[in-house]
């Protein structure tokens, strides 16, 4: 592979309110360097694509901002929700991570009904009233675009549903729980297209309401989602910028010759 | 040699080896539950055993070895959680963990005679326990406990890393993740291995005869209060459960129907133990249905 100068970068500040921040983020697995001085700004009310090939860094930056690494990794620098470090110990990470909530790549619902799927952390955040539990489910299935298939059997297992809905159950999960920040670890890419394009309309409508983070592989994906793309290269932020931009003319070499398919 | 002969022939001898296996377990079964059954008749589970006279039936034997059982798994099964959700859950990968880890198979692999006459040295003699069910189920719990913890930590383990994942991103704790979401994915798998063990302690003599006591007093089945000497429920009645009676019957019984009865307990204890056997494949089964869908 062709060695890039990881000390040209372009990366822009968002003109726009912001969601979050990190500065300076660096992450390290033991003595294995994994994340470099990661500084990108996320806008609110936005979808952000994280993008890269396999080992570049991306998910593991994106776990770090709901501190999902902890007890895999190190991570060094800050990360700024509401104009407070995250990343400090006397932070509380469970009441942080109802703030900025996770998808991940394999649908994993609980094995429980699709109905407690969604509840069963509400209860045990102090929802008991039935009323209001019922609506948010109804609510964030409607959000995910999978009451219309699901409305009938809300206590049936979870584990009887496709890939897709699973992966929509999990969304609404993340939705019905209110939170201010969505991130997608490769939320599609375990699905077939039909279902994959189903999962894009749904987050095209969730960014009204939320700000979004997801890492992609897939480049017509970000291109035809997301509002700003950063581009990750071992390690590296490269660049970062408005997605057309990034797509169309690019400023690193790096970037170019990866949307291009020369490698990765 | 072609692939396929190779194949051919491998797959030949499996399925000897496996026939070997299956011809031993029918032959066993079959030889104690046809000598056995015919012995076996409703005055023989109620009615208490003779010393002397034919006739005797195994009425107390019977109960005490599940009470035993019920007694054993209060004991242990509490602290086999506990064990079982650390190991799996919290332990660090270092030397203590292994040191725990090493501790729990070396109990396991502990004779159990050995594990009985600890039982006798330390519970009935220095603590003054005297025979009693208490100091058999203590005995039990011994060994009952490395495999009940390993069978616990690897129902735990058996959840997928993603479910944790779910949870903790949800805003869980860590022990509301463990208890609310693992644990439940994880109790067909631990019902199963509550169940299987159970059967081992159904089974087990060695460790009951120095423990448990080779002699069951008449006991009145009417007598609810654990306190009193008379109740079956007291547990510091020295009791002799089934396993031990079958030996004790094969080596010192002088009644003239000792074969006779020594085949119809063992058929008895044989049935019992298959039987916890499907039931724990059904209740595992049925469970897992359960707990996927509500209520």
């Amino acid at each position: 592979m062709q060695e890039y100068d990881y000390n040209k970068t372009h990366i822009i500040d968002i003109p726009l309110e912001l969601a979050m921040k990190t500065e300076n983020l660096q992450v390290f697995y033991g003595d294995n360097h994994a994340m470099h001085d990661a500084s990108l700004e996320f806008p609110r009310h936005r979808i952000t694509a994280l993008i890269g090939a396999s080992g570049s860094g991306k998910s593991t930056y994106l776990r770090c901002l709901n501190r999902m690494n902890d007890r895999i990794a190190t991570v060094k620098g800050k990360i700024m929700y509401r104009g407070m470090d995250i990343n400090t110990k006397n932070i509380n990470v469970y009441e942080v991570r109802k703030h900025i909530s996770m998808v991940f790549q394999r649908p994993n619902p609980f094995a429980k009904s699709i109905r407690e799927n969604i509840t069963f952390a509400l209860k045990r955040n102090g929802i008991k009233d039935k009323n209001e539990l019922n609506k948010r489910v109804e609510e964030s299935l409607k959000a995910a675009a999978l009451w219309d298939e699901v409305k009938d059997d809300l206590d049936k297992s979870a584990l009887a549903l496709s890939g897709g809905q699973a992966q929509r159950l999990c969304i609404a999960r993340c939705v019905a729980m209110k939170p201010d920040i969505l991130l997608l670890d490769e939320p599609a890419s375990a699905l077939d297209p039909i279902s994959a394009a189903k999962i894009e309309d749904t987050l095209m409508e969730l960014r009204e309401n939320y700000s979004i983070i997801i890492v992609t592989h897939n480049m017509q994906q970000a291109s035809r989602i997301a509002d700003y793309t950063a581009f990750f290269h071992m390690g590296h932020v490269l660049e970062y910028d408005v997605t057309e931009k990034i797509f169309t003319t690019p400023q690193i070499k790096a970037t170019e010759d990866y949307i291009s398919g020369n490698f990765g | 040699m072609n692939s396929k002969t190779s194949n051919n022939i491998a797959t030949g001898v499996i399925y000897f080896l496996v026939a070997c296996v299956l011809a031993i377990l029918v032959f066993l079964l079959g030889y104690i539950l046809i000598t056995g059954i015919p012995h076996v008749s409703w005055h023989f589970l109620t009615s208490s055993a003779q010393s002397f006279a034919a006739g005797g039936g195994i009425r107390d034997q019977l109960f005490n070895s599940m009470y035993l059982l019920v007694l054993t798994l209060i004991i242990s099964f509490p602290i086999a959680l506990g064990s079982g959700i650390y190991l799996s859950e919290y332990a660090p990968e270092n030397w203590i963990t292994g040191v725990i880890r090493t501790a729990v198979e070396v109990l396991s692999s502990l004779p159990s005679v050995v594990v009985g006459l600890f039982g006798f040295l330390l519970f009935v003699v220095n603590f003054h326990m005297g025979f009693s069910i208490l100091a058999g189920a203590i005995a039990l719990t011994f060994f009952n406990l490395p495999l009940l913890t390993r069978s616990i930590e690897e129902s735990l383990q058996d959840v997928s890393e993603l479910q944790r994942e779910a949870g903790l991103s949800l805003g869980l704790s860590r022990w509301k993740t463990i208890t609310g979401i693992v644990l439940p994915a994880a109790l067909p798998g631990i019902l199963t291995g509550i169940i299987l063990s159970a059967g081992r302690v159904f089974g087990e003599a060695a460790a009951l005869i120095y423990t448990a006591g080779q002699s069951a007093p008449t006991v009145n089945y009417g007598d609810w209060n654990p306190m009193d000497s008379a109740s079956f429920l007291n547990f510091m009645r020295p009791a002799e459960t089934l396993a031990v009676h079958i030996w004790k019957v094969n080596t010192e019984g002088v009644t003239p129907d000792a074969a006779a009865i020594s085949s119809g307990a063992s058929a008895v204890l044989i049935v019992v133990i298959l039987l916890f056997n499907l039931l724990a494949r059904m209740l595992g089964r049925w469970l897992y249905k359960r707990m996927t869908a509500t209520k």
